[in-house]
């Protein structure tokens, strides 16, 4: 049987375990987004936080995905196994690129146009929410949409622990040795991440100044 | 004797204590209401820092700055900047916001009421010789050169500050748009009756436009002189600005 004719037959599964894997994403880069822009704005003022805080995004990209799930099951409250523990990985490998990203770009604006945000009278608060944060907005876009990349990726892993997702299929298939059953959630997976860079990079270029 | 609107008290201007050479050395100066200042100077000469020890973004070392009579380290200094208007050259315009935007920024944050901020907007406007209509929703990289500078200027006088302050306006023009530029700007100035404080190193433009032109060299007032005494100033550094402005278009300023 190949691949296609498996997908086919199993159609309402493999959409099921889709939507399973959508939602881990969706869920995951929503935190990893709301945890790596506020933090990366709070880092473009406090030098010491941010070596911290790039030093430790960047340990968590180095773990093994594997490995890093492994670790955080024996874990108490984040821990364990199922889709949670899965959103916690997921969200610390999503972290860096977020959060470098955010940082790079409220730091690379033109120092001209701040200046002239200072001298016009504009207070911290309003040049980095007024001048910075929309400027930087496209560069952050770019983060998140190699995050959301990443995430997709990784999120098949997440099977390994019970969390369900287009893993699955894959981990199913490599017990059974049957590379149609791999594909079933490898191709889904992969056509998630192209979309899913293919849609973001739309907003990031509506997101570029001139 | 009026009360000058900015004032320089002995201030001194340095990076930092270890390095010998300050970038501006024991500055005294005296600006009046309704005057249009020309710093002149070459790189380096610390004119871009004088006109910055006014509106705060940088402080003196030592000596004291006071505008309106009152000590720049004393003033709120979102206060003092707001009614300070800053242009610099092209570049300081914001790339994400329309040519409105950009100009009612100042009144926006000043909380003016909209009705007085759209007839603002068209004031100025019409003020720097662009149509309001035509322009409102442009952004800055739609514009060329001399229309940036001409919205840079209207930016400044949104908020309707006493002062301005102008770093090399016209520096980045082409010679014809930058002609035409200090023209209407002559005007602009007699009409609106601010205190104008400029930098520049074209000592044409410090002349033409300058009731009072102010020469730095290595971070020292040298000259300080109206563009009629000007000429005739025997001081080496005014000769040489002199020549080199005679050199460049083959005939006298």
């Amino acid at each position: 049987m190949n691949a296609l004719q498996f997908m086919l037959s199993h159609r309402s599964e493999v959409l099921a375990a889709t939507r399973e894997h959508l939602i881990l994403v969706l869920i995951s880069m929503a935190i990893a987004s709301m945890i790596g822009v506020p933090l990366g704005m709070v880092i473009v003022g406090h030098p010491r936080l941010r070596v911290v805080a790039l030093a430790i995004a960047s340990v968590m990209q180095t773990i093994p995905s594997l490995a890093l799930f492994g670790f955080l099951i024996p874990l108490p409250l984040i821990g364990g196994i199922g889709a949670h523990t899965a959103i916690v990985a997921l969200v610390l490998y999503a972290l860096l690129p977020i959060l470098r990203n955010t940082y790079v770009g409220l730091t690379s604006v033109d120092p001209s146009i701040l200046e002239a945000a200072e001298g016009m009278g504009m207070t911290e608060y309003q040049i980095l929410f007024r001048v910075r944060l929309p400027l930087a907005s496209s560069v952050i876009m770019a983060g998140i949409r190699t995050a959301a990349v990443i995430t997709i990726g990784v999120a098949t892993i997440a099977a390994a622990i019970g969390a369900g997702g287009l893993g699955t299929f894959i981990f199913r298939g490599v017990a059974m040795v049957s590379d149609a059953v791999i594909l079933a959630g490898a191709i889904p997976a992969a056509i998630l991440a192209l979309l899913a860079d293919f849609i973001l990079g739309l907003v990031e270029r509506r997101l570029r100044v001139v | 004797m009026r009360n000058p609107i900015i004032e320089f008290r002995q201030v001194e201007y340095q990076i930092s204590t270890i390095s010998s050479q300050p970038i501006l050395s024991v500055v005294s100066l005296q600006i009046h209401r309704g005057e249009t200042i020309a710093l002149l100077g070459r790189s380096g000469s610390g004119k871009t820092t004088l006109l910055k020890l006014i509106n705060g973004l940088r402080r003196a070392t030592s000596g004291h700055v006071l505008v309106q009579g009152r000590d720049v380290r004393d003033w709120d200094i979102i206060r003092l900047r707001r009614g300070v208007g800053y242009v610099i050259q092209e570049t300081g315009l914001f790339p994400h916001l329309t040519v409105r935007e950009n100009v009612c920024l100042v009144p926006q944050l000043e909380n003016w009421p909209s009705d007085r901020i759209s007839a603002r907007y068209v004031e100025v406007l019409q003020s720097v010789g662009l149509s309001p209509s035509l322009y409102s929703q442009r952004y800055p990289r739609e514009l060329s050169g001399g229309q940036r500078q001409r919205v840079g200027v209207a930016r400044a006088l949104a908020g309707d500050p006493e002062i301005l302050l102008m770093d090399e306006p016209f520096g980045a023009l082409d010679p014809v748009t930058r002609a035409q530029l200090q023209r209407e700007f002559l005007t602009l100035s007699r009409d609106l009756a601010k205190t104008v404080v400029f930098v520049t190193h074209d000592v044409r433009e410090a002349l033409l436009l300058g009731s009072r032109v102010i020469l730095l060299d290595s971070g020292r007032m040298v000259a300080e002189a109206t563009p009629q005494e000007f000429v005739r100033l025997t001081h080496p550094i005014a000769r040489e600005f002199l020549a080199a402005a005679e050199l460049a278009t083959g005939a006298p300023a």
